[in-house]
């Protein structure tokens, strides 16, 4: 719980940021010291982006202050913040892929001999001595394109050194990095650390947290938890407050059902470069959850069971039968309905009225003698509509124009029109408020009651232990362990879906 | 699902009647039908000679490859594609059946060859723009040119006419004999647009094409093979384009390789005057259809009433444009009627 003496370089109190009726970050506060290497820490969408973005001048904040080498500032835009010495390394940075190496570190400044034309010669010549200090040989006069994405940041760094940014910002630097540049980073990362820059550090591996850092803050759900020197405190404390939530009280989940038959089965499945060797089973009855961080595959190998995407190996079964890949219109006739990660851009269309969003999938049955009415459109989204408890002021209105979770349970009345064997839904209550959300926790339990087998792929943690029978956890395209409701744990969970197995 | 929850759901029962025909029938286009019959009445009344049976039929003949063309061409554009090689494809297929009639191929097989070439040509588009995912608007500009190619290399500047009278004749025929309006020919627009309403407003695939052209990535997640419909579509515009293009050689007794000329631009534009959004998932057929006739008596009135031609044509740009204009501004304000509806809804 110490926080070091130095006068912070950056400090953040309070800060509050909302789009619409969305909380994004409520409360975020963070002090950087000059010469530390700071860690933040929490689970997806505990509004480290949000905090990150604030810093980065990309959003304002609504209220809270933010405070460089003492004096108050607010950041309109993000040639602001850079001005102010403020300098943010992406995962993956976004460079002039047509311009040299030296180029797009003088971008926007390059020097300029007599009559305006640039001196290639000083700016190759100053781009090779920030490399030299940064202990990496990369050619100034290279193209850009082609550079690995380690090559890439340490050119955002460079950029930064030469902008003299007090304040460096990695977020996630590392999730794309192999082991050997993951300890060049590092070594660069600690030469700036003493020359008294201060560094803000976001990741999800605890090893490389511990290695690097010397401080870390943990933030849950919008607000600021702790901060701790991290020679105080161990990986599981960390997950501990990353987590520690009081979920079993929040969920309306029927314990005890037996599972019955199984309704899909999933076997050594494989894509290059997104999931190999998934293999799993859900049963009737079942609601089986599928838990990992962001960008670990989950939702990718939810679109290779529906048909969406092709996949390079191995089979999936719905009741034993094999089923063609690359192909939802067989996917939906043997019984899968998939209501997507992506409400408004993939399970909706938003410019569609209500009703024949409702029915969409349903079109052809829908039909007599192939020619189909309005009237029996409207009908039957009524009836997905009731039993749903849709509010919209018209079926015939733009489902753009409901509220999430309105749209939410169109969405879900879409596919429970098809009568599925087996759901999937991919993060199903993401954005809505928390009575609909209780509403959709209500529905996945009675479907699973009623015999249909549910795949419920969510990054809210107390959703996944709340809701499911068996949990599956994905980590970087591989399925790295599965507990059953009883042994699923917050802590365990979040422990196999991030790197820490031996710091844990 | 046990449970009843009718009297929760605020929706009403069913959407009135009158609310349910406009949707089906004319959507958005009620402006442009509103817009043809202010034409028509102003024309009537202002231009002698406008409303006689034989200027109606001559408005008909004149419009006819439009008419049709404009068929297919509703529902490429409504998935949010472009054909714009039917109007070579019109040349091409005259000069199939000119150069087949030559080389003393009866008419009919000439016209069943001239029927072929479209659907090759039009299958042809389709594989380019699905199979290979190529942009309709870059393949069918190259078509335009590959096809306009081929049907001038094979006949040069030259015509081929002396096409015999019974089929000429025939594309000419009044339907209730001399002196009235609606040429016999009509009935193969009629039968055609009657399966196209039906397809577009009363099918399943009907209802994809729409969602296609409004949302890609959601049809696709709902089960829809844009790839597969899109390519029949493309086929059809092709198909009807060699339709077209008989009726023309054997109205003017003449298959040329520049017949049609521009054409694709004039069909295109009566599409969008008839209420259809150029990105795809909006418009209606009888919109379209509308907005075939409007220009068509625009441009009938204004040269009877000895307007010259560049006047005639800047008067149908103006329409265009104004047509286009208009349907936006229109949907802006729904747009913002429903919005504030559903907020009061939500309240």
């Amino acid at each position: 719980m110490t926080i070091p003496d130095t006068p912070p370089v950056l400090e953040l109190r309070d800060v509050r940021k909302t789009f619409g009726s969305v909380v994004a970050l409520d409360s975020g506060s963070l002090a950087l010291s000059p010469g530390s290497i700071h860690a933040l820490v929490g689970e997806n969408g505990a509004g480290k982006s949000t905090l990150v973005k604030v810093i980065a001048g990309v959003h304002r904040r609504d209220s809270g202050s933010v405070t460089l080498a003492g004096s108050e500032v607010d950041f309109g835009s993000t040639a602001d913040a850079k001005d102010a010495g403020i300098a943010v390394i992406y995962q993956e940075p976004t460079l002039f892929p047509d311009l040299t190496v030296a180029e797009n570190v003088f971008m926007g400044r390059h020097p300029v001999r007599a009559g305006g034309a640039i001196d290639r010669h000083v700016m190759n010549e100053q781009t090779s001595a920030l490399f030299e200090r940064l202990g990496v040989s990369i050619d100034p006069s290279r193209q850009a394109l082609g550079l690995s994405i380690a090559d890439q940041q340490i050119l955002e760094i460079a950029k930064a050194i030469s902008l003299d940014a007090r304040v460096l910002v990695m977020d996630e630097p590392t999730a794309a990095l192999s082991g050997i540049e993951v300890k060049r980073l590092f070594t660069i990362a600690r030469a700036l650390r003493d020359e008294g820059r201060g560094i803000i550090f976001i990741s999800h591996r605890f090893d490389e947290i511990f290695d690097l850092c010397d401080t870390v803050t943990v933030m849950r759900d919008g607000a600021y938890i702790s901060t701790h020197n991290i020679d105080d405190v161990t990986p599981a404390e960390i997950v501990t407050r990353m987590v520690g939530r009081d979920v079993d009280t929040l969920f309306p989940k029927t314990e005890g059902t037996q599972p019955g038959d199984v309704v899909l089965s999933v076997e050594n499945l494989g894509s290059p470069g997104t999931f190999s060797g998934i293999t799993f089973t859900v049963r009737e009855r079942e609601i089986v959850g599928l838990a990992g961080l962001v960008g670990a595959g989950r939702s990718e190998i939810a679109r290779a069971i529906f048909g969406i995407d092709d996949y390079a190996s191995g089979v999936v079964r719905i009741d034993g039968n094999m089923l063609a890949k690359g192909n939802p219109r067989k996917a939906i006739a043997a019984g899968i309905g998939l209501v997507p990660e992506d409400r408004r851009q993939q399970g909706l269309i938003v410019d569609m009225s209500v009703a024949r969003n409702m029915t969409l999938v349903i079109r052809r049955s829908l039909a007599k003698w192939g020619l189909m009415s309005s009237r029996s459109e409207y009908d039957r989204a009524h009836d997905g509509a009731a039993k749903l408890r849709v509010k919209a002021g018209s079926l015939e209105s733009d489902a753009g124009t409901m509220s999430g979770g309105n749209q939410q349970k169109v969405v879900l009345a879409k596919w429970l029109a098809t009568n599925p064997r087996l759901l999937i839904v991919d993060e199903p209550t993401r954005g809505i408020d928390v009575g609909t959300k209780a509403e959709v926790h209500r529905l996945l339990d009675e479907l699973a009651q009623e015999g249909m087998a549910i795949l419920m792929i969510s990054s809210e943690l107390p959703e996944v232990l709340g809701m499911s029978d068996r949990v599956l956890v994905v980590r970087e395209g591989r399925l790295t362990a599965e507990f059953s409701r009883d042994e699923a744990t917050s802590e365990a969970v979040m422990t196999a879906a991030t790197r820490t197995e031996e710091a844990a | 699902m046990t449970r009843t929850l009718e009297a929760t759901t605020t929706a009403p029962a069913a959407p009135s009647v009158g609310t349910r025909l406009r949707t089906l029938l004319f959507g958005r286009s009620a402006a442009i039908i509103a817009l043809l019959v202010i034409v028509w009445i102003i024309a009537s009344v202002s231009v002698d000679n406008f409303n006689t049976p034989n200027t109606l039929y001559f408005l008909i003949l004149d419009v006819f490859p439009v008419l049709l063309i404009a068929l297919p061409m509703t529902f490429v554009i409504i998935t949010g594609e472009i054909d714009l090689s039917v109007a070579s494809m019109v040349g091409l297929s005259s000069v199939t059946i000119g150069a087949l009639f030559q080389a003393g191929v009866p008419v009919p097989a000439a016209v069943a060859a001239a029927l072929v070439v479209g659907i090759v040509g039009g299958a042809v588009n389709g594989f380019l723009v699905t199979a290979l995912g190529l942009p309709s608007l870059a393949v069918t500009i190259g078509s335009l040119a590959l096809y306009r190619g081929i049907a001038v290399g094979i006949l040069g500047t030259t015509a081929v006419t002396g096409f015999p009278d019974v089929f000429t004749d025939l594309v000419k025929e009044r339907l209730f004999g001399r002196g009235t309006a609606i040429p016999t020919v009509l009935i193969v627009f009629i039968v055609l647009a009657i399966i196209a309403i039906v397809i577009l407003h009363f099918t399943g695939t009907g209802r994809s094409t729409y969602a296609i052209g409004l949302n890609k990535e959601a049809s696709a997640f709902s089960g829809i093979n844009a790839g597969r419909l899109k390519f029949w579509f493309f086929v059809a515009t092709g198909t009807v384009s060699a339709l077209a293009g008989v009726f023309w050689t054997l109205r003017y007794d003449s298959a040329r390789g520049d017949n049609a000329m521009g054409l694709e631009l004039v069909v295109v534009a009566a599409v969008l005057v008839g209420g259809v959004s150029i990105f795809g998932g909006r418009g209606s057929l009888v919109g379209v259809i509308a907005g075939v006739l409007v220009i068509g008596a625009l441009r009938s009135a204004l040269r009877l009433a000895d307007v010259s031609s560049d006047v005639i044509n800047v008067a149908t740009g103006l329409l265009l444009v104004v047509s286009v204009i208009v349907p936006s501004i229109i949907t802006a304000i729904q747009r913002l009627v429903q919005r504030r509806r559903a907020a009061a809804a939500a309240s």
